[in-house]
């Protein structure tokens, strides 16, 4: 049974509500008895777990110390195209938005990624929004296979796609997919992607598995806070990530929080998500997934950002741009939502290794049959 | 009498501690203790965590490692001249990705010793017996010197050390879960078992497991975020440091019988035995 299908949208408002009603010893068994369920998870994002927010952090702190060291793993988005076939009303890509649009050249993606390099950068996102003739996957396969040429660790955010279409992208060196739901709430899903492929609500939540499937290695869920209730979107997530790491369980789940941001159209979220509630949630899902890597963007801002890297972050965007071709080129081309932490990479390594932390640039080293490196390896094979 | 115990005590140190070396792929070692370098906050405080601890091989990951900028690599902060670097396979989750990183290294001039790690399960991080076995093969046949994690598997350990691997290197508890001995029973056989030197790897939290495997009869053992996540690094690195030199002393002095009851130390029959 896949995901989509054991997922119950009602249950786990059921559950969000009822914890509602929680008391903080709820909260504490469930941090002591390491999160075992639904109900349990719940007790962690409740009001209740809000007043000992301190114990939370304490607990998610050590857990990632534990896990992960003190390191934090530093990536850069690379934006391949703003063009898109998707109406979705929080998006600054969506389809009928009056902005300059622009899908990048390989040439134009190996300038992008050369001066990603140049900053050190060897783990590598690709980013674009969804158009079948601009971005199909014949292009995004050739982008992952050019930019592995200098990044070691090479990802995809892209459209939802098929298991055939990632088996290509993994022949082409990808390492890893990440595909945010959105929201978790089929009803709100629909009230947001109005137009497009990206409607297929089911399609999209089955997406990760089909990635893992075809042999991607690292899997990256997440839910765009501000769509629903951001306790419905914490527990649905997490009940994600644990039935990938059990069904999917070669591969790394990675989970983020992305808070919607302003971004062109003016969109402005049904349901807030204060800095109280997005400590809350990463400390609950670091409680509850003590081995999954947690993503933050630079959507949030520099401040912000310091503090949640002791509460549970494992990896971090820095210096990015969410325009395709910002790096070399800036202002070409739309940016997809604005960036709060506009700090240079180095200034947040610097910063990094200010609080205790050692910034990890590369920590990725692919050796698949067509790669360079596999190359370099044959070649010495019995010498 | 000061002068006879000084004496004593000097001479106990050359006849006993500097001549119990471990032998291991050709090579002496003075120290039992193998660092690993991930989870450090900075390769400043991994650096002091290695002088600290005596160590004299550091495994890396080779993931880590950018051999395209080797000078702001991790391994500039390792001095080669005092310490062994044991390139490790962390990241590859089938036997073709272990030999290939192991052959990288090789390329990029590292020494050719390997500690193969060959981890499909990102989550629990166990070994897979039987890609590891298959990695190893040809890494011994390439002319590796293979040191293989491997889960604590008796018969895994055997026929490990029949294809030539120069020691095995079986987890105590899951990585990084610093639970200590939790496959006390089976490592117990491995130990026993074993021709090859046994380097206890993964899980040990506190010195005093370390005491207790090398009690066991651990040729060494290897400790990596006990150390680097403590709150004091090198403190910690020099704690584990003692404590292995304390567990193999132990085990060299042969330890007195464990016993239901107790057992008086000058028993009241002593006068029918007198000591000659």
């Amino acid at each position: 049974m896949s995901f989509a299908e054991q997922f119950s949208p009602d249950a786990t408002r059921d559950a969000a509500l009822r914890a509602h009603r929680a008391t903080v010893d709820e909260v504490r068994s469930a941090i002591a008895c390491g999160v075992p369920d639904v109900t349990s998870a719940a007790m962690l994002l409740a009001p209740a777990a809000s007043t000992i927010i301190e114990e939370l952090a304490q607990t998610a702190h050590r857990l990632t110390v534990e896990r992960f060291g003190k390191t934090i793993a530093l990536f850069a988005p690379l934006y391949l195209s703003n063009d898109c076939v998707c109406t979705c009303t929080y998006c600054g890509f969506s389809m009928g938005l009056d902005i300059k649009r622009r899908t990048l050249r390989i040439d134009e993606v190996m300038r992008e990624a050369r001066a990603l390099g140049a900053n050190g950068f060897r783990n590598i996102l690709l980013v674009s929004s969804e158009h079948p003739k601009y971005v199909n996957a014949g292009y995004l396969a050739q982008c992952v296979s050019e930019v592995k040429r200098v990044a070691h660790y090479v990802a995809l955010e892209v459209a939802a796609a098929d298991e055939t279409e990632y088996e290509a992208y993994v022949n082409a060196g990808c390492d890893g997919v990440v595909l945010y739901q959105e929201t978790y709430d089929p009803q709100v899903y629909a009230q947001h992607h109005l137009g497009g492929p990206k409607k297929k609500f089911d399609w999209r939540m089955d997406a990760l598995e089909r990635a893992a499937h075809a042999g991607v290695r690292h899997l990256g869920a997440g839910a765009l806070l501000g769509l629903a209730d951001w306790r419905f979107e914490g527990l649905a997530l997490l009940q994600h990530a644990r039935y990938l790491q059990r069904h999917a369980w070669r591969s790394q789940v990675n989970v983020s929080l992305p808070r919607i941001n302003s971004a062109a159209g003016g969109f402005s979220p049904q349901h807030p998500v204060s800095d109280a509630a997005l400590v809350q949630l990463v400390c609950a899902l670091r409680i509850a997934l003590p081995t999954a890597g947690i993503v933050l963007s630079t959507r949030e801002n520099a401040k912000l950002r310091d503090h949640l890297v002791r509460l549970g972050i494992t990896h971090m965007s820095a210096g990015s741009s969410t325009e395709p071709g910002g790096y070399s080129e800036p202002g070409s081309a739309g940016e997809q939502f604005h960036l709060e932490d506009t700090r240079t990479p180095e200034h947040v390594a610097h910063r990094l290794v200010e609080l205790g932390y050692d910034p990890v640039f590369k920590d990725w080293e692919n050796v698949a049959p067509q790669t360079a490196a596999a190359a370099i390896a044959e070649g010495v094979a019995g010498s | 009498m000061r002068k006879q115990n000084t004496e004593h005590s000097q001479r106990y140190v050359r006849n006993h501690i500097l001549t119990d070396l471990l032998a291991l792929g050709g090579r002496t070692f003075s120290s039992r203790l193998i660092i690993g370098t991930g989870k450090f906050s900075s390769p400043e405080v991994m650096a002091d965590a290695l002088a600290t601890s005596g160590t004299e091989m550091v495994t890396v990951a080779l993931r880590r490692v950018d051999l395209d900028a080797p000078v702001s690599s991790i391994i500039d902060f390792i001095d080669q001249s005092r310490y062994l670097i044991l390139p490790n396979t962390s990241g590859a989750a089938d036997a073709q990705e272990a030999v290939r990183l192991a052959r990288l290294a090789r390329a990029a001039g590292l020494p050719p010793w390997i500690k193969v790690e060959v981890i499909p399960d990102p989550r629990y991080l166990m070994p897979d017996p039987v890609e590891t076995l298959k990695a190893c093969e040809t890494l011994v046949r390439e002319g590796f010197v293979v040191l293989p994690y491997i889960h604590a598997d008796p018969v895994l350990a055997k026929r490990l050390e029949e294809i030539g691997t120069a020691a095995v290197m079986p987890l105590a508890a899951p990585i990084g879960s610093g639970r200590g001995l939790k496959m006390e029973a089976a490592l117990a056989i491995i130990i026993e078992q074993a021709t090859v030197p046994v380097v206890i790897d993964a899980g040990l939290g506190v010195p005093s497991h370390a005491a207790a495997a090398m009690e066991m009869g651990a040729d060494a053992v290897l400790v990596n975020t006990a150390i680097a996540t403590a709150a004091h690094p090198a403190r910690m690195a020099h704690a584990f440091k003692l404590a292995v030199e304390a567990g193999r002393a132990g085990r060299l002095a042969g330890r007195a019988p464990e016993l239901p009851t107790a057992s008086a130390s000058s028993p009241l029959t002593g006068f029918l035995h007198p000591v000659e």
